[in-house]
Protein backbone atom coordinates (compact mmCIF):
# COMPACT_ATOMS: atom_id res chain seq x y z
CA UNK A 1 0.00 0.00 0.00
CA UNK A 2 2.62 2.63 1.41
CA UNK A 3 4.97 1.53 -1.82
CA UNK A 4 2.59 1.85 -4.88
CA UNK A 5 1.34 5.44 -3.37
CA UNK A 6 5.08 6.55 -2.91
CA UNK A 7 5.66 5.33 -6.54
CA UNK A 8 2.01 7.20 -7.51
CA UNK A 9 3.12 10.60 -5.49
CA UNK A 10 7.08 10.82 -7.15
CA UNK A 11 5.91 10.03 -10.47
CA UNK A 12 4.17 13.26 -10.45
CA UNK A 13 7.05 14.94 -9.63
CA UNK A 14 9.56 13.31 -12.47
CA UNK A 15 10.07 14.57 -16.25
CA UNK A 16 8.70 12.06 -18.73
CA UNK A 17 11.01 9.17 -19.41
CA UNK A 18 12.46 9.36 -16.04
CA UNK A 19 12.30 5.85 -14.67
CA UNK A 20 10.07 5.86 -10.87
CA UNK A 21 12.26 5.55 -8.11
CA UNK A 22 11.98 2.90 -5.40
CA UNK A 23 11.51 4.85 -1.69
CA UNK A 24 12.72 1.46 0.25
CA UNK A 25 12.87 3.53 3.20
CA UNK A 26 9.94 4.98 3.37
CA UNK A 27 7.44 1.64 4.13
CA UNK A 28 10.37 1.86 7.17
CA UNK A 29 9.91 5.52 8.20
CA UNK A 30 5.70 4.52 8.52
CA UNK A 31 6.71 1.65 10.41
CA UNK A 32 8.66 3.69 13.12
CA UNK A 33 5.88 6.47 13.35
CA UNK A 34 3.30 3.35 13.64
CA UNK A 35 5.78 1.72 16.71
CA UNK A 36 6.43 5.01 18.62
CA UNK A 37 2.34 6.40 18.51
CA UNK A 38 1.50 2.78 19.58
CA UNK A 39 4.39 2.95 21.98
CA UNK A 40 2.72 6.10 23.69
CA UNK A 41 -0.67 4.72 23.62
CA UNK A 42 0.19 1.68 25.52
CA UNK A 43 1.86 4.09 28.50
CA UNK A 44 -1.23 5.63 29.06
CA UNK A 45 -2.56 2.04 29.14
CA UNK A 46 0.12 0.39 31.89
CA UNK A 47 -0.59 3.90 33.75
CA UNK A 48 -4.46 3.13 33.72
CA UNK A 49 -3.69 -0.83 34.65
CA UNK A 50 -0.99 -0.41 37.31
CA UNK A 51 -2.66 2.52 39.47
CA UNK A 52 -5.80 -0.02 39.59
CA UNK A 53 -3.37 -3.21 40.31
CA UNK A 54 -2.00 -0.72 42.96
CA UNK A 55 -4.99 0.27 44.58
CA UNK A 56 -6.71 -3.49 45.09
CA UNK A 57 -3.41 -4.79 46.09
CA UNK A 58 -2.80 -2.21 48.90
CA UNK A 59 -6.63 -2.48 49.63
CA UNK A 60 -6.59 -6.44 49.95
CA UNK A 61 -4.30 -5.80 52.62
CA UNK A 62 -6.85 -3.17 54.01
CA UNK A 63 -9.54 -5.99 53.30
CA UNK A 64 -7.87 -8.48 55.96
CA UNK A 65 -8.73 -6.45 59.33
CA UNK A 66 -11.56 -4.93 58.26
CA UNK A 67 -14.55 -6.35 56.06
CA UNK A 68 -15.49 -5.02 53.01
CA UNK A 69 -19.46 -4.60 54.24
CA UNK A 70 -18.55 -2.82 57.61
CA UNK A 71 -16.53 -0.84 55.25
CA UNK A 72 -19.21 0.03 52.69
CA UNK A 73 -22.22 0.54 55.31
CA UNK A 74 -20.05 2.11 58.21
CA UNK A 75 -21.88 5.50 59.25
CA UNK A 76 -18.25 6.30 61.58
CA UNK A 77 -15.23 6.60 60.27
CA UNK A 78 -12.53 7.67 63.03
CA UNK A 79 -9.00 6.16 61.74
CA UNK A 80 -6.72 8.14 63.87
CA UNK A 81 -8.67 6.76 67.34
CA UNK A 82 -7.82 4.78 69.20
CA UNK A 83 -10.36 3.00 69.23
CA UNK A 84 -10.76 3.19 65.03
CA UNK A 85 -13.78 2.96 62.90
CA UNK A 86 -13.68 2.41 58.85
CA UNK A 87 -17.19 3.07 58.06
CA UNK A 88 -17.04 5.10 54.36
CA UNK A 89 -20.10 6.69 53.87
CA UNK A 90 -19.00 9.72 55.79
CA UNK A 91 -16.70 10.30 53.35
CA UNK A 92 -18.57 9.37 50.35
CA UNK A 93 -21.59 11.42 51.56
CA UNK A 94 -18.90 14.35 51.94
CA UNK A 95 -17.55 14.33 48.43
CA UNK A 96 -20.70 13.55 46.86
CA UNK A 97 -22.48 16.95 48.76
CA UNK A 98 -19.58 18.90 47.73
CA UNK A 99 -19.96 17.43 44.04
CA UNK A 100 -23.36 18.46 44.01
CA UNK A 101 -23.13 22.40 44.77
CA UNK A 102 -19.92 22.40 42.70
CA UNK A 103 -22.15 21.10 39.45
CA UNK A 104 -25.63 23.28 40.34
CA UNK A 105 -23.38 26.01 39.98
CA UNK A 106 -21.00 25.01 37.51
CA UNK A 107 -23.05 23.53 34.86
CA UNK A 108 -25.88 26.22 34.76
CA UNK A 109 -23.08 29.02 34.90
CA UNK A 110 -20.81 27.35 32.22
CA UNK A 111 -23.44 26.37 29.79
CA UNK A 112 -25.18 30.06 29.88
CA UNK A 113 -21.15 31.47 29.04
CA UNK A 114 -20.79 28.95 26.40
CA UNK A 115 -23.54 29.52 24.55
CA UNK A 116 -23.37 33.69 25.16
CA UNK A 117 -19.63 32.89 23.77
CA UNK A 118 -20.46 30.63 20.59
CA UNK A 119 -23.97 32.43 19.80
CA UNK A 120 -24.25 35.98 20.98
CA UNK A 121 -20.64 37.30 21.79
CA UNK A 122 -19.19 39.20 19.34
CA UNK A 123 -15.52 38.12 18.13
CA UNK A 124 -13.78 40.57 20.09
CA UNK A 125 -15.87 39.52 23.45
CA UNK A 126 -14.91 35.84 22.97
CA UNK A 127 -10.90 36.96 21.76
CA UNK A 128 -10.67 38.17 25.72
CA UNK A 129 -13.38 36.14 27.64
CA UNK A 130 -11.42 32.66 26.48
CA UNK A 131 -8.56 33.10 27.14
CA UNK A 132 -9.46 34.70 30.75
CA UNK A 133 -11.62 31.63 31.63
CA UNK A 134 -8.71 29.25 30.80
CA UNK A 135 -6.43 31.62 32.92
CA UNK A 136 -8.67 30.79 35.97
CA UNK A 137 -8.14 26.73 35.00
CA UNK A 138 -4.74 27.94 35.77
CA UNK A 139 -5.14 29.56 39.42
CA UNK A 140 -3.85 26.74 42.38
CA UNK A 141 -6.62 25.03 44.25
CA UNK A 142 -5.19 26.25 47.29
CA UNK A 143 -5.22 30.14 46.36
CA UNK A 144 -9.23 28.69 45.67
CA UNK A 145 -9.11 26.77 49.24
CA UNK A 146 -8.75 30.05 51.23
CA UNK A 147 -10.96 32.02 49.34
CA UNK A 148 -13.82 29.78 50.03
CA UNK A 149 -12.21 29.72 53.77
CA UNK A 150 -11.65 33.13 54.26
CA UNK A 151 -14.01 35.24 51.66
CA UNK A 152 -16.87 32.97 50.93
CA UNK A 153 -17.72 31.85 54.38
CA UNK A 154 -17.37 35.21 55.70
CA UNK A 155 -19.53 36.31 53.16
CA UNK A 156 -22.27 33.96 53.67
CA UNK A 157 -22.23 34.52 57.63
CA UNK A 158 -22.53 38.18 57.68
CA UNK A 159 -25.12 37.95 54.73
CA UNK A 160 -28.03 35.33 54.53
CA UNK A 161 -26.45 32.47 56.74
CA UNK A 162 -25.17 34.10 60.40
CA UNK A 163 -24.95 30.57 61.92
CA UNK A 164 -22.72 29.13 59.09
CA UNK A 165 -20.07 27.00 60.61
CA UNK A 166 -16.46 27.94 59.99
CA UNK A 167 -16.13 24.79 58.27
CA UNK A 168 -18.35 24.10 56.07
CA UNK A 169 -19.09 22.16 52.77
CA UNK A 170 -21.55 24.60 50.94
CA UNK A 171 -18.17 27.46 50.73
CA UNK A 172 -16.43 24.62 49.72
CA UNK A 173 -18.71 23.08 46.85
CA UNK A 174 -19.73 26.79 45.73
CA UNK A 175 -15.69 27.74 45.17
CA UNK A 176 -15.28 24.01 43.76
CA UNK A 177 -18.32 24.87 41.16
CA UNK A 178 -16.42 28.37 40.33
CA UNK A 179 -13.37 26.63 39.38
CA UNK A 180 -15.14 24.36 37.18
CA UNK A 181 -17.22 26.95 35.43
CA UNK A 182 -14.28 27.16 32.76
CA UNK A 183 -14.05 23.55 32.32
CA UNK A 184 -17.51 23.24 31.38
CA UNK A 185 -17.84 27.23 29.38
CA UNK A 186 -14.18 26.10 27.47
CA UNK A 187 -14.89 22.82 26.37
CA UNK A 188 -18.75 23.11 25.43
CA UNK A 189 -18.60 26.14 23.12
CA UNK A 190 -15.69 24.39 21.84
CA UNK A 191 -18.42 21.83 20.99
CA UNK A 192 -21.21 24.15 20.04
CA UNK A 193 -18.88 25.92 17.80
CA UNK A 194 -17.96 22.93 15.94
CA UNK A 195 -22.03 22.15 14.90
CA UNK A 196 -21.93 23.32 11.56
CA UNK A 197 -23.50 27.07 10.60
CA UNK A 198 -25.69 25.38 7.83
CA UNK A 199 -27.87 23.82 10.65
CA UNK A 200 -28.08 27.27 12.60
CA UNK A 201 -28.83 28.90 8.94
CA UNK A 202 -31.80 26.10 8.78
CA UNK A 203 -33.18 27.51 12.00
CA UNK A 204 -33.03 30.85 10.71
CA UNK A 205 -34.49 30.31 7.94
CA UNK A 206 -37.70 29.15 9.45
CA UNK A 207 -37.94 32.51 11.16
CA UNK A 208 -36.49 31.52 14.71
CA UNK A 209 -34.57 34.09 17.29
CA UNK A 210 -31.15 33.49 18.26
CA UNK A 211 -31.93 32.41 21.54
CA UNK A 212 -34.36 29.62 20.53
CA UNK A 213 -31.45 28.36 17.68
CA UNK A 214 -29.05 28.58 20.53
CA UNK A 215 -30.81 26.58 22.87
CA UNK A 216 -33.13 24.34 20.54
CA UNK A 217 -31.01 23.80 17.01
CA UNK A 218 -27.31 24.39 19.02
CA UNK A 219 -27.39 22.62 22.13
CA UNK A 220 -28.51 19.30 20.89
CA UNK A 221 -26.20 19.49 18.00
CA UNK A 222 -23.68 19.99 20.80
CA UNK A 223 -24.83 17.75 23.38
CA UNK A 224 -22.58 15.01 23.24
CA UNK A 225 -19.62 17.37 23.53
CA UNK A 226 -21.59 19.02 26.29
CA UNK A 227 -21.87 16.19 28.43
CA UNK A 228 -18.56 14.97 28.06
CA UNK A 229 -17.79 18.38 29.57
CA UNK A 230 -20.28 18.16 32.86
CA UNK A 231 -18.56 14.54 33.55
CA UNK A 232 -15.00 15.75 33.47
CA UNK A 233 -16.07 18.76 35.47
CA UNK A 234 -17.51 15.93 37.54
CA UNK A 235 -14.62 13.87 37.72
CA UNK A 236 -12.22 17.22 38.94
CA UNK A 237 -15.07 18.35 41.85
CA UNK A 238 -15.06 14.83 43.04
CA UNK A 239 -11.14 14.48 42.93
CA UNK A 240 -10.73 17.93 44.03
CA UNK A 241 -8.64 18.09 47.40
CA UNK A 242 -7.13 21.35 48.21
CA UNK A 243 -10.09 23.21 48.66
CA UNK A 244 -12.23 20.64 50.57
CA UNK A 245 -9.63 19.85 52.70
CA UNK A 246 -9.20 23.96 54.01
CA UNK A 247 -12.72 25.21 53.98
CA UNK A 248 -14.86 22.21 55.04
CA UNK A 249 -12.70 21.46 57.51
CA UNK A 250 -11.43 17.47 57.78
CA UNK A 251 -13.74 16.07 60.14
CA UNK A 252 -15.70 12.79 58.75
CA UNK A 253 -19.24 13.79 59.69
CA UNK A 254 -21.61 11.51 57.42
CA UNK A 255 -24.26 14.18 56.58
CA UNK A 256 -25.61 15.74 53.53
CA UNK A 257 -25.52 18.78 54.81
CA UNK A 258 -23.85 21.58 53.32
CA UNK A 259 -24.06 24.08 55.99
CA UNK A 260 -21.83 21.00 58.01
CA UNK A 261 -18.19 20.77 57.69
CA UNK A 262 -17.07 17.29 56.51
CA UNK A 263 -13.77 15.64 55.02
CA UNK A 264 -14.30 13.92 51.42
CA UNK A 265 -12.71 10.66 49.98
CA UNK A 266 -9.12 13.16 48.42
CA UNK A 267 -8.91 15.43 51.69
CA UNK A 268 -8.63 12.37 54.19
CA UNK A 269 -6.30 10.45 51.22
CA UNK A 270 -4.17 14.14 51.16
CA UNK A 271 -4.70 14.07 55.23
CA UNK A 272 -3.09 10.47 55.89
CA UNK A 273 -0.21 10.93 53.53
CA UNK A 274 0.83 14.25 54.58
CA UNK A 275 1.93 11.91 57.78
CA UNK A 276 -0.68 11.44 60.20
CA UNK A 277 -0.79 7.79 60.37
CA UNK A 278 2.39 5.77 60.11
CA UNK A 279 3.11 3.78 56.90
CA UNK A 280 2.15 0.12 56.87
CA UNK A 281 -1.04 0.58 59.81
CA UNK A 282 -4.38 -0.08 59.11
CA UNK A 283 -5.33 3.42 58.94
CA UNK A 284 -2.73 4.12 56.08
CA UNK A 285 -3.79 1.47 53.99
CA UNK A 286 -7.37 2.71 54.27
CA UNK A 287 -6.58 5.22 52.09
CA UNK A 288 -6.07 2.59 48.94
CA UNK A 289 -9.62 1.59 49.36
CA UNK A 290 -10.53 5.22 49.44
CA UNK A 291 -8.66 5.67 46.25
CA UNK A 292 -10.39 2.27 44.90
CA UNK A 293 -14.14 3.99 45.82
CA UNK A 294 -12.40 7.08 44.19
CA UNK A 295 -11.71 5.25 40.99
CA UNK A 296 -15.07 2.93 40.90
CA UNK A 297 -17.10 6.85 41.86
CA UNK A 298 -15.19 8.11 38.38
CA UNK A 299 -15.76 4.90 36.65
CA UNK A 300 -19.78 5.25 37.17
CA UNK A 301 -19.40 8.64 36.31
CA UNK A 302 -17.96 7.95 33.04
CA UNK A 303 -20.25 4.95 32.05
CA UNK A 304 -23.43 7.53 33.15
CA UNK A 305 -21.44 9.99 30.16
CA UNK A 306 -21.34 6.98 27.61
CA UNK A 307 -24.79 6.42 28.52
CA UNK A 308 -26.35 9.43 28.09
CA UNK A 309 -24.14 10.09 24.80
CA UNK A 310 -25.33 7.26 23.40
CA UNK A 311 -29.07 8.43 24.81
CA UNK A 312 -28.88 12.07 22.91
CA UNK A 313 -26.45 10.99 20.58
CA UNK A 314 -26.24 13.14 17.03
CA UNK A 315 -23.89 13.22 14.10
CA UNK A 316 -21.84 15.88 13.76
CA UNK B 1 -41.70 52.36 -1.05
CA UNK B 2 -42.96 52.28 -5.00
CA UNK B 3 -45.80 50.51 -6.57
CA UNK B 4 -45.19 47.93 -9.42
CA UNK B 5 -46.66 47.38 -12.54
CA UNK B 6 -48.01 44.07 -12.06
CA UNK B 7 -47.79 42.57 -15.85
CA UNK B 8 -44.33 43.52 -16.36
CA UNK B 9 -42.86 43.91 -20.07
CA UNK B 10 -41.03 41.07 -21.66
CA UNK B 11 -38.10 41.82 -22.44
CA UNK B 12 -36.91 42.05 -25.97
CA UNK B 13 -40.78 41.03 -26.80
CA UNK B 14 -40.83 37.28 -26.16
CA UNK B 15 -43.90 35.53 -26.91
CA UNK B 16 -46.34 36.11 -24.17
CA UNK B 17 -48.02 33.05 -22.27
CA UNK B 18 -51.63 33.30 -22.48
CA UNK B 19 -52.04 34.61 -19.16
CA UNK B 20 -50.05 37.17 -18.45
CA UNK B 21 -47.78 36.44 -15.40
CA UNK B 22 -48.04 38.71 -11.88
CA UNK B 23 -45.07 39.37 -9.94
CA UNK B 24 -44.68 38.14 -6.48
CA UNK B 25 -41.67 40.02 -6.08
CA UNK B 26 -39.37 42.74 -7.92
CA UNK B 27 -35.87 43.44 -7.45
CA UNK B 28 -35.11 46.79 -7.91
CA UNK B 29 -31.65 47.69 -8.35
CA UNK B 30 -30.25 45.75 -6.28
CA UNK B 31 -26.29 46.04 -4.66
CA UNK B 32 -24.64 43.56 -2.35
CA UNK B 33 -21.42 44.04 -0.43
CA UNK B 34 -19.24 41.98 1.91
CA UNK B 35 -17.17 44.50 3.42
CA UNK B 36 -15.41 46.09 0.31
CA UNK B 37 -16.73 43.16 -2.39
CA UNK B 38 -19.72 44.72 -4.04
CA UNK B 39 -21.30 40.65 -4.56
CA UNK B 40 -23.77 42.10 -6.58
CA UNK B 41 -23.86 44.81 -9.27
CA UNK B 42 -27.64 46.47 -9.96
CA UNK B 43 -29.59 44.04 -10.44
CA UNK B 44 -33.30 44.38 -11.50
CA UNK B 45 -35.86 41.69 -12.24
CA UNK B 46 -39.08 40.63 -11.04
CA UNK B 47 -40.26 36.80 -10.19
CA UNK B 48 -43.23 35.72 -11.18
CA UNK B 49 -45.93 34.60 -9.10
CA UNK B 50 -46.42 30.59 -8.92
CA UNK B 51 -43.95 30.09 -11.43
CA UNK B 52 -39.74 28.87 -11.41
CA UNK B 53 -37.43 31.17 -11.36
CA UNK B 54 -33.96 29.53 -12.03
CA UNK B 55 -30.61 31.43 -11.49
CA UNK B 56 -27.75 30.35 -13.81
CA UNK B 57 -24.30 31.53 -14.13
CA UNK B 58 -20.63 30.66 -13.61
CA UNK B 59 -19.21 29.57 -9.53
CA UNK B 60 -18.52 32.65 -8.15
CA UNK B 61 -21.00 35.14 -9.61
CA UNK B 62 -23.42 35.81 -7.12
CA UNK B 63 -26.16 33.71 -7.43
CA UNK B 64 -26.60 32.59 -3.64
CA UNK B 65 -25.56 35.75 -2.87
CA UNK B 66 -28.24 36.84 -4.66
CA UNK B 67 -30.76 34.24 -3.35
CA UNK B 68 -29.90 35.06 0.38
CA UNK B 69 -30.83 38.46 0.20
CA UNK B 70 -34.40 37.02 -0.18
CA UNK B 71 -34.65 36.07 3.10
CA UNK B 72 -32.37 38.36 5.09
CA UNK B 73 -30.02 35.54 5.86
CA UNK B 74 -27.36 37.92 5.58
CA UNK B 75 -28.22 39.71 8.57
CA UNK B 76 -26.65 36.61 10.67
CA UNK B 77 -23.36 37.96 9.38
CA UNK B 78 -21.32 41.11 10.23
CA UNK B 79 -19.90 43.54 7.63
CA UNK B 80 -22.31 42.79 5.30
CA UNK B 81 -24.89 45.65 3.16
CA UNK B 82 -27.77 45.43 0.99
CA UNK B 83 -28.37 48.66 -1.24
CA UNK B 84 -31.51 48.54 -3.60
CA UNK B 85 -34.53 46.94 -3.21
CA UNK B 86 -36.90 43.65 -3.22
CA UNK B 87 -40.36 44.68 -3.25
CA UNK B 88 -42.62 41.67 -1.84
CA UNK B 89 -45.97 41.65 -3.50
CA UNK B 90 -49.13 42.14 -2.79
CA UNK B 91 -47.91 43.68 0.58
CA UNK B 92 -45.65 46.42 -1.41
CA UNK B 93 -43.09 46.73 1.26
CA UNK B 94 -39.08 46.54 0.61
CA UNK B 95 -38.34 43.63 2.73
CA UNK B 96 -34.29 44.84 2.75
CA UNK B 97 -35.43 47.76 4.62
CA UNK B 98 -33.69 48.81 7.65
CA UNK B 99 -36.79 48.39 9.57
CA UNK B 100 -38.46 45.21 8.33
CA UNK B 101 -37.54 42.56 11.09
CA UNK B 102 -35.77 39.72 8.80
CA UNK B 103 -37.65 37.47 11.03
CA UNK B 104 -40.99 38.37 9.88
CA UNK B 105 -39.47 37.85 6.46
CA UNK B 106 -38.43 34.44 6.93
CA UNK B 107 -41.36 33.81 8.30
CA UNK B 108 -43.16 34.32 4.52
CA UNK B 109 -40.17 33.35 2.53
CA UNK B 110 -38.63 29.75 3.44
CA UNK B 111 -35.02 28.02 2.33
CA UNK B 112 -33.95 24.77 1.35
CA UNK B 113 -30.25 24.91 1.13
CA UNK B 114 -27.40 23.04 -0.84
CA UNK B 115 -26.44 20.55 1.65
CA UNK B 116 -28.91 18.49 3.70
CA UNK B 117 -29.45 20.30 6.71
CA UNK B 118 -31.91 18.45 9.38
CA UNK B 119 -31.63 19.12 13.03
CA UNK B 120 -30.56 16.94 15.76
CA UNK B 121 -34.33 16.06 16.38
CA UNK B 122 -36.89 13.37 14.86
CA UNK B 123 -38.62 13.36 11.94
CA UNK B 124 -41.66 14.63 12.86
CA UNK B 125 -39.84 17.18 15.15
CA UNK B 126 -37.89 18.13 12.20
CA UNK B 127 -41.16 19.26 10.27
CA UNK B 128 -43.09 20.74 13.48
CA UNK B 129 -39.88 23.18 14.08
CA UNK B 130 -41.15 25.85 12.13
CA UNK B 131 -44.46 25.95 13.24
CA UNK B 132 -43.41 25.42 16.85
CA UNK B 133 -40.97 28.87 16.08
CA UNK B 134 -44.70 30.09 15.12
CA UNK B 135 -45.98 29.16 18.23
CA UNK B 136 -48.04 26.32 17.45
CA UNK B 137 -48.54 23.81 20.49
CA UNK B 138 -51.96 22.41 19.46
CA UNK B 139 -50.94 18.56 18.58
CA UNK B 140 -53.67 17.76 16.34
CA UNK B 141 -52.53 21.11 14.55
CA UNK B 142 -49.20 19.67 14.20
CA UNK B 143 -49.86 16.04 13.45
CA UNK B 144 -51.86 17.23 10.32
CA UNK B 145 -49.47 19.94 9.28
CA UNK B 146 -46.57 17.55 9.16
CA UNK B 147 -48.36 15.01 7.74
CA UNK B 148 -49.33 17.70 4.63
CA UNK B 149 -46.33 18.77 4.43
CA UNK B 150 -44.34 14.78 4.45
CA UNK B 151 -46.75 14.60 1.81
CA UNK B 152 -46.24 17.80 -0.35
CA UNK B 153 -42.32 17.03 -0.53
CA UNK B 154 -43.53 13.31 -1.52
CA UNK B 155 -41.86 11.51 1.65
CA UNK B 156 -45.05 10.20 3.14
CA UNK B 157 -45.24 6.98 2.61
CA UNK B 158 -41.29 5.93 2.89
CA UNK B 159 -41.65 7.64 6.58
CA UNK B 160 -44.78 7.57 8.01
CA UNK B 161 -44.15 4.78 10.55
CA UNK B 162 -40.86 5.83 11.57
CA UNK B 163 -41.49 9.36 12.21
CA UNK B 164 -39.93 9.58 15.98
CA UNK B 165 -36.51 8.25 14.24
CA UNK B 166 -34.16 10.45 13.90
CA UNK B 167 -33.69 12.36 11.05
CA UNK B 168 -30.32 11.56 10.36
CA UNK B 169 -30.86 8.14 9.68
CA UNK B 170 -32.54 8.99 6.18
CA UNK B 171 -30.85 9.06 3.38
CA UNK B 172 -29.29 11.70 1.84
CA UNK B 173 -32.02 12.25 -0.93
CA UNK B 174 -34.75 12.09 2.35
CA UNK B 175 -33.25 14.02 3.65
CA UNK B 176 -33.59 16.78 0.98
CA UNK B 177 -36.96 16.22 1.16
CA UNK B 178 -37.38 16.27 4.87
CA UNK B 179 -35.81 19.89 4.34
CA UNK B 180 -38.52 20.47 1.99
CA UNK B 181 -41.53 19.20 3.81
CA UNK B 182 -39.45 21.23 6.37
CA UNK B 183 -40.35 24.42 4.48
CA UNK B 184 -43.45 23.68 3.17
CA UNK B 185 -44.78 23.13 6.53
CA UNK B 186 -45.00 26.49 7.45
CA UNK B 187 -46.75 27.95 4.31
CA UNK B 188 -44.19 29.96 2.74
CA UNK B 189 -45.32 32.45 -0.16
CA UNK B 190 -41.66 32.27 -1.88
CA UNK B 191 -39.37 29.02 -1.92
CA UNK B 192 -35.58 29.37 -2.40
CA UNK B 193 -33.85 26.91 -3.45
CA UNK B 194 -29.60 27.00 -3.55
CA UNK B 195 -28.65 23.90 -5.41
CA UNK B 196 -30.76 21.46 -4.01
CA UNK B 197 -29.49 18.60 -6.00
CA UNK B 198 -26.36 19.20 -5.91
CA UNK B 199 -25.24 17.01 -3.08
CA UNK B 200 -27.59 14.29 -4.79
CA UNK B 201 -27.88 11.17 -7.11
CA UNK B 202 -29.73 10.98 -10.61
CA UNK B 203 -32.49 9.47 -8.76
CA UNK B 204 -32.52 11.47 -5.97
CA UNK B 205 -32.37 14.35 -8.09
CA UNK B 206 -35.20 13.62 -10.38
CA UNK B 207 -37.69 13.20 -7.34
CA UNK B 208 -36.62 16.64 -6.42
CA UNK B 209 -37.23 17.91 -9.96
CA UNK B 210 -40.37 16.40 -10.02
CA UNK B 211 -41.34 18.16 -7.01
CA UNK B 212 -40.36 21.29 -7.50
CA UNK B 213 -42.50 21.50 -10.71
CA UNK B 214 -45.99 20.27 -8.56
CA UNK B 215 -44.77 22.70 -5.67
CA UNK B 216 -45.22 25.62 -8.31
CA UNK B 217 -49.33 25.51 -8.10
CA UNK B 218 -48.47 26.63 -4.23
CA UNK B 219 -45.76 29.14 -3.86
CA UNK B 220 -43.34 31.09 -5.59
CA UNK B 221 -40.23 29.37 -6.42
CA UNK B 222 -36.48 30.75 -7.14
CA UNK B 223 -33.83 28.19 -7.62
CA UNK B 224 -30.05 28.32 -7.97
CA UNK B 225 -28.68 25.48 -10.31
CA UNK B 226 -24.98 24.22 -11.67
CA UNK B 227 -27.07 22.22 -13.81
CA UNK B 228 -27.99 23.57 -17.00
CA UNK B 229 -30.32 20.78 -18.12
CA UNK B 230 -32.02 21.52 -14.56
CA UNK B 231 -32.72 25.28 -15.51
CA UNK B 232 -34.21 24.02 -18.68
CA UNK B 233 -36.54 21.28 -17.32
CA UNK B 234 -38.02 22.94 -13.92
CA UNK B 235 -38.10 26.63 -15.07
CA UNK B 236 -40.31 28.72 -16.56
CA UNK B 237 -38.08 31.85 -16.10
CA UNK B 238 -34.49 31.98 -16.16
CA UNK B 239 -31.58 34.77 -15.07
CA UNK B 240 -28.02 34.63 -16.61
CA UNK B 241 -25.52 36.09 -14.11
CA UNK B 242 -22.01 37.05 -14.24
CA UNK B 243 -19.24 38.34 -12.14
CA UNK B 244 -22.07 39.67 -9.96
CA UNK B 245 -23.96 41.40 -13.27
CA UNK B 246 -27.55 40.33 -14.27
CA UNK B 247 -26.33 39.31 -18.11
CA UNK B 248 -30.36 38.58 -18.85
CA UNK B 249 -33.38 37.45 -18.19
CA UNK B 250 -36.01 35.99 -19.98
CA UNK B 251 -38.19 32.79 -20.06
CA UNK B 252 -36.39 29.60 -20.06
CA UNK B 253 -37.39 28.79 -23.48
CA UNK B 254 -36.14 32.00 -24.99
CA UNK B 255 -32.70 31.69 -22.74
CA UNK B 256 -31.94 28.42 -23.99
CA UNK B 257 -33.24 28.63 -27.62
CA UNK B 258 -32.73 32.29 -28.62
CA UNK B 259 -31.16 34.15 -26.19
CA UNK B 260 -29.94 37.96 -26.94
CA UNK B 261 -26.63 38.37 -25.72
CA UNK B 262 -23.61 36.38 -27.21
CA UNK B 263 -22.02 35.96 -23.61
CA UNK B 264 -25.57 34.25 -22.40
CA UNK B 265 -25.53 31.90 -25.63
CA UNK B 266 -21.67 31.23 -24.96
CA UNK B 267 -22.17 30.17 -21.22
CA UNK B 268 -25.87 28.02 -22.02
CA UNK B 269 -23.81 26.11 -24.76
CA UNK B 270 -20.57 25.15 -23.21
CA UNK B 271 -18.27 27.61 -25.18
CA UNK B 272 -17.93 29.74 -22.27
CA UNK B 273 -14.31 31.08 -20.57
N1 LIG C 1 -19.10 35.33 3.19
C1 LIG C 1 -18.45 35.93 2.18
N2 LIG C 1 -17.53 36.87 2.42
C2 LIG C 1 -16.88 37.50 1.41
N3 LIG C 1 -17.09 37.23 0.12
C3 LIG C 1 -18.00 36.29 -0.19
C4 LIG C 1 -18.72 35.59 0.82
N4 LIG C 1 -19.55 34.71 0.22
C5 LIG C 1 -19.35 34.86 -1.09
N5 LIG C 1 -18.43 35.81 -1.36
C6 LIG C 1 -17.98 36.26 -2.69
O1 LIG C 1 -19.09 36.77 -3.39
C7 LIG C 1 -19.07 36.34 -4.73
C8 LIG C 1 -20.34 35.59 -5.04
O2 LIG C 1 -20.38 34.40 -4.29
P1 LIG C 1 -21.63 33.41 -4.32
O3 LIG C 1 -21.43 32.40 -3.26
O4 LIG C 1 -22.87 34.18 -4.28
O5 LIG C 1 -21.45 32.73 -5.75
P2 LIG C 1 -22.30 31.58 -6.44
O6 LIG C 1 -22.72 32.11 -7.74
O7 LIG C 1 -23.35 31.09 -5.52
O8 LIG C 1 -21.19 30.48 -6.65
P3 LIG C 1 -21.34 28.89 -6.62
O9 LIG C 1 -21.98 28.51 -7.89
O10 LIG C 1 -19.93 28.41 -6.54
O11 LIG C 1 -22.14 28.53 -5.42
C9 LIG C 1 -17.81 35.51 -4.89
O12 LIG C 1 -16.82 36.32 -5.45
C10 LIG C 1 -17.44 35.11 -3.50
O13 LIG C 1 -16.06 34.99 -3.38
MG1 LIG D 1 -23.65 29.20 -4.45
Amino acid sequence: MSQSNSLAVSSGHLAPGTALRRAPFRHLKEKLIEFVLLGAALVAVFTTIAITVVLVYESLGFFEFVSLWDFLTGTVWTPLFAEPNYGVLPLISGTLTVTAIALAVAVPMGTTIAIYLSEFAPHSVREVVKPLLELIQAVPTIVFGYFALLFVTPLLQDTIMPGLAGFNMLAAGLVIGIATVPTIASLSEDAMRAVPMSVREGAYALGAHKLGVAWKIVMPSAISGVIAAYVLAAARAIGETMIVAIAAGQNAVFTFNPTEGAATLTAFIAQVSLGDLPHGSVGYRSIFACGLVLLVMTLVLNVIGHVLRRRYREAY
Amino acid sequence: MVTETSSPVFPGGATEPVVPPVAKAQVHDLNFFYGELRALKGISIPIYKHLVTALIGPSGCGKSTFLRCFNRMHDLYPNTRYDGRIVLMPDNVNILHREVDPIEVRMRIGMVFQKPNPFPKSIFENVAYGLRVRGIRNRAVLTDKVEEALRGAALWDEVKDRLAELAFNLSGGQQQRLCIARALATDPEILLFDEPTSALDPIATASIEELIADLRSKVTILIVTHNMQQAARVSDYTAYMYLGELIEFDRTQTIFVKPKKKQTEDYITGRFG
